[in-house]
């Protein structure tokens, strides 16, 4: 894979929750630099700081010290305004509970991101290349668990983000279905060169990555380079 | 503590914003009926302690003159107790310092002792010594306008002679808690005023020696007016007796219970509002606290709280809710009473006004309102109590929506997202939604009725005040005179215009309904005061032959346009006659009946006869003609129509200022309670998916958008709504008040409706701001872990 092109990256950051007696640092100093096109696994125990990371990388929250640099965005110290923007046009986010809107179709959840977006994918493509082409006018209520979240990956990738980051995506899932929701993440990697980083605890996991980041005690402990990249089908946990 | 006791205290602190707006709902209804049930209490209590005491009568009757020694037949007739003789008469009176004249009635009191009834309750001074021609006691709001103390001289035109007259003493009586001039609306302590002379000294003035022109009856217990004011009318009919009236339809008592009336109403209809929005409000906030917790209750199940104990720990939130606002209720109300009594006791004098927060207002109050939270809050909690532990511990399954018909229509797929969830949510709950735009509703309409109460006085003044009124004086002239008297007021300085009028007490009969009244005796071409049809918005000249009703009679009666009616006078040779009704006229004022002064001198069998001039003056010679008529001895009464008119809204304008802010705070406490709870619950139920939409990239105004558009839709339909509530709350009131003395028209003012549309947005807009501000403090972290 080609390492020429930085979408993002960190220096330094550190995160250091409450004030006074109880100080609690979720990030102690990592360094790290995602590049165009390239899946990441952030991999660590609960407690060890990767959402913590995969906040800070999203806009959701400021570190403490250090720099984020994604294009011309600096983002360590950027307002609340900014943030919103760079979350707008460039990040696409796949939580672990799906998010979906209850009141909106699959389709109407996909067209609420397509409508703000600058260079959106038609709703229906995007709900077709997570394979819900046939399910595009039902409500939340009427999906499973693995259909919510990939309406929820089409939700992130249908403005063609240029990052999409995806919190814990099958940790609400059994492990059938949860694959089902990798081999789209992968897909949408794969076909439209998203840069995407997947934080999740499962190990098995981490094997379809370019990279594996293990994360321990507010640290990056070690980067895995992958050789060979598994298909998620093959995966098993 | 327990600790499901410490629950509902951290619980309810968490919610407070919320706990508080419904708090001011109830606060609100709880002070309306606790200020109109211990108002009306003080009244009625007051009312009945001063009638006792000082002997109010039972039954009245005037007439123009009878000997003393008919007193005994009138004791004769069965049921009557005590009966008190008296003259009574107008006069003029000149202040001293004061430029206008005023009008005084005089009534005779007793020398040197209390009288049987209507007994003076002396405030300073002293009662008529025996022989004291010149002594005079005068009514206290009459001294007060006046600033006259004991010891100051007055000057009266008695029978005209220029009497001065020393002030013995200051007093109040049950006659005149509420003392009207003749053809006023309001009181005016100023023009007019009642005073007590000795019975002897009166009599001699008016020569009514050894006579009485005026009897009061105190009648036996449970003896009826009905059978006593025939009898009472037999005796006193070959003495120019003009009808005698029973308590009820005694001026100053009727105004007394009018009020209190109004007073049971109010404590009925507007109550009655806050009461059910806020049952409404506490059930919406009592339901999401019991989904937000279904967990917590499937917990407490397995814990193995009984089904019983579940239901009441929420019962007891509700009670806390209530309670709240009762207590601020209580307070409120107990001091708008006090305000409201206060205000009573500028127009109705009573020698002592006792107001004690009414301990039964307080009962029904809290009870109304516990009851009316408890029964709309008790599906939420038995849904909390019966729900299974094993299904109340798996999160609730999301809700279900579907595409309503308007999505599917050009309009609706023209929508964009955001404007959709807005839709879908109000229609899957329609409920709540109507709760919402009715809670909106009823603040308007609240506001609409409080401020229309301007316009239909303002409408009413501009009727009575310049269309049917146009003359700048009247006079009331001592006696009946022939109609060429009208020819000395022609010379009178500044008097640009004369016309004559006269009044004569009739009955009007249809069949077994009778309506004791006047005739109104106008001339041709009647300018001044002529007869004028608020419906056709014109003057209606007077038929030669006939009557014109006012429509309110004319439906009391039952007749219409060529009907024929029972005229029986009560006045001079006391004809009978048989009239047509050639026309009919609407008035807001009275029930008056208008025939033609020539034919009203010709059925009496008098000479062209006028009892009343009008005079239309040169504003720049008031002064003069004033002067003038304090010397004028004919004249028993001077009618000043800019005075009225002042008198009128500088009364009015004080009660107005008082109700229109009590509504307008108890209005603004409604649409803020109402529109906060909404937002506070939506925003509660889907703070995830805001904040989900942030994390998406949607800014704060679009997702406040999302939340405060819902609002802002819901308001938008409750605004409109709310002018119709409005309108119709005000047709009720307009319904309930109407009576025979006055009507209060309804006369809205587009103004009124914008006005009260404004008031409520900004009350609205004002809980909008609390929430946004949380809107702002979403947390967009939370979000990506925490399930719901």
């Amino acid at each position: 894979m080609s390492q020429a092109n930085v979408t993002l990256e960190a220096q330094g950051l550190t995160r250091v929750y409450g004030t006074g007696g109880v100080q609690v640092h979720a990030l102690r100093g990592v360094d790290l630099a995602l590049y165009e096109g390239e899946l990441v696994v952030l991999l660590g125990p609960s407690g060890s700081g990767k959402s913590t990371l995969l906040n800070i990388l999203g806009g959701l929250d400021q570190p403490t010290a250090g720099t984020v640099q994604f294009r011309e965005h600096t983002l360590g110290r950027a307002g609340d305004a900014e943030l919103t923007r760079y979350r707008r046009e460039h990040v696409g986010f796949v939580f672990q509970f799906y998010n979906l809107i209850p009141s909106l179709t699959a389709r109407e959840n996909v067209a609420l991101v397509t409508e703000i977006a600058d260079n959106p994918m038609d709703p229906a493509t995007a709900l077709g290349l997570v394979g819900l082409g046939e399910r595009l006018d039902s409500f939340p209520a009427q999906l499973s668990g693995g259909e919510q979240q990939r309406v929820a990956i089409a939700r992130a990738i249908a403005k063609q983000p240029d990052m999409l980051l995806c919190d814990e995506p099958t940790g609400a899932l059994d492990s059938e279905t949860g694959i089902l929701v990798l081999e789209a993440i992968e897909q949408v990697n794969r076909e439209l060169g998203t840069t995407t980083a997947v934080i999740t605890h499962n190990t098995v996991i981490g094997s379809m990555a370019d990279r594996v980041m293990h994360i321990a005690n507010g640290l990056i402990a070690n980067i895995e380079h992958n050789s060979q990249r598994r298909a998620p089908s093959e995966l098993a946990w | 503590m327990r600790a499901l006791d410490m629950k509902v205290i951290r619980d309810l602190w968490h919610l407070r914003g919320q706990v508080f707006a419904i708090a001011l709902v109830i606060a609100s209804g709880v002070a309306v009926l606790v200020m109109s049930l211990s108002t009306r209490e003080a009244l009625t209590n007051t009312a009945e302690a001063y009638y006792e005491r000082y002997g109010f009568a039972d039954v009245f009757a005037g007439l123009k003159r009878a000997p003393e020694s008919i007193k005994h037949r009138i004791e004769d007739i069965p049921g009557v107790q005590t009966v008190q003789t008296r003259v009574v008469r107008y006069a003029t009176l000149d202040i001293e310092g004061f430029a206008e004249p005023v009008m005084g009635q005089f009534v005779s009191v007793p020398e040197g002792r209390a009288a049987a009834l209507n007994r003076l309750a002396i405030r300073t001074g002293r009662t008529i010594a025996p022989n004291r021609a010149d002594e005079i006691i005068l009514n206290e709001p009459f001294a007060e306008a006046h600033g006259l103390t004991l010891g100051d001289e007055v000057v009266a035109i008695l029978n005209g002679n220029r009497r001065k007259l020393q002030v013995v003493g200051i007093a109040l009586s049950p006659e005149f808690i509420y003392s009207l001039g003749p053809g006023a609306l309001l009181p005016d302590d100023l023009r007019f005023g009642v005073m007590w002379m000795g019975r002897e000294a009166l009599a001699a003035a008016f020569d009514q020696q050894g006579a009485f022109n005026y009897v009061a009856l105190r009648l036996s217990r449970g003896a009826s007016a009905d059978s006593v004011l025939p009898a009472l009318d037999r005796i006193l009919k070959p003495y120019g007796g003009i009808g005698a009236i029973a308590r009820k339809d005694h001026l100053s008592h009727w105004f007394v219970m009018n009020e209190i009336d109004q007073l049971s109403k109010m404590s009925k209809i507007l109550p009655t509002i806050f009461v059910l929005v806020s049952a409404f409000l506490t059930n919406m906030v009592m339901a999401r606290l019991i989904a937000t917790e279904r967990t917590q209750i499937g917990l407490m199940k397995a814990f193995g709280y009984s089904n019983l104990e579940v239901g009441w720990h929420y019962i007891k939130f509700v009670i806390v809710i209530a309670a709240v606002g009762i207590a601020l209720g209580l307070v409120s109300g107990a001091w708008f009473g006090k305000l409201a009594t206060e205000l009573y006791a500028g127009l109705f004098r009573f020698p002592l006004l006792l107001y004690k927060a009414s301990p039964s207002a307080f009962v029904i109050a809290s009870a109304v309102t516990f009851t009316a939270a408890l029964a709309g809050t008790l599906g939420s909690v038995r849904r909390a109590a019966t729900l299974a532990p094993a299904q109340a511990m798996i999160p609730p399954s999301p809700p279900v929506y579907r595409k309503s018909i308007l999505a599917r229509t050009r309009f609706g797929r023209w929508l964009d997202q955001p404007t959709r969830i807005i839709i879908r949510h109000i229609i899957r709950d329609p409920i709540r939604a109507l709760t919402t735009v009715g809670g909106i509703a009823s603040a308007v309409g609240l506001l609409v009725l409080a401020l229309q109460w301007g316009d239909g006085l303002n409408w009413l003044a501009q009727r009575y005040f310049f269309d049917a009124q146009r003359q700048h004086v009247m006079i009331g002239l001592a006696e009946v005179q022939a109609a060429n008297v009208v020819h000395d007021f022609e010379h009178l300085p500044g008097v640009l215009a004369v016309e004559p009028l006269r009044f004569v007490s009739a009955d009007f009969e249809v069949g077994t309904i009778t309506h004791r009244g006047a005739l109104t005796g106008v001339v041709s071409d009647a300018r001044l005061q002529p007869i004028f049809d608020e419906t056709r918005n014109a003057v209606i000249e007077a038929p030669a032959e006939g009557l014109v009703l006012g429509t309110r009679l004319a439906s009391k009666l039952g007749v219409e346009i060529g009907d024929r009616v029972w005229v029986n006078m009560l006045e001079g040779r006391r004809p009978q006659l048989q009239l047509p009704v050639v026309d009919l006229m609407q008035t807001h004022i009275g029930m008056p009946a208008y025939v033609h002064l020539d034919s009203l001198n010709r059925m009496l069998r008098e000479r062209p006869s006028v009892q009343y001039i009008n005079l239309l003056v040169d504003a720049r010679a008031e002064a003069a003609l004033y002067r003038e008529l304090k010397a004028l001895p004919a004249i028993s009464a001077v009618m000043l129509r800019q005075a009225a008119l002042d008198s009128f809204y500088d009364t009015l304008a004080e009660h107005l200022l008082v109700y229109v802010t009590m509504f307008t705070v108890f209005a603004c406490a409604l649409g803020f309670g109402v529109a906060y709870n909404a937002t506070r619950i939506a925003l509660s139920e889907r703070g995830r998916e805001l904040a989900t939409l942030r994390v998406l990239g949607f800014r704060r105004s679009e997702i406040s958008y999302i939340l405060l558009g819902e609002l802002g839709l819901l308001i938008a339909l409750g605004l409109p709504l709310g002018c119709l509530a409005g309108y119709g709350l005000a047709s009720v009131m307009a319904t309930a008040f109407d009576t025979e003395l006055f009507r209060v028209p309804l006369a809205i003012e587009p103004v009124t409706y914008g006005q009260s549309v404004l008031v409520i947005l900004g009350a609205t807009a004002i809980s909008a701001a609390l929430v946004r501000r949380r809107l702002d403090r979403l947390n967009l972290i939370e979000v990506l872990k925490t399930r719901e």
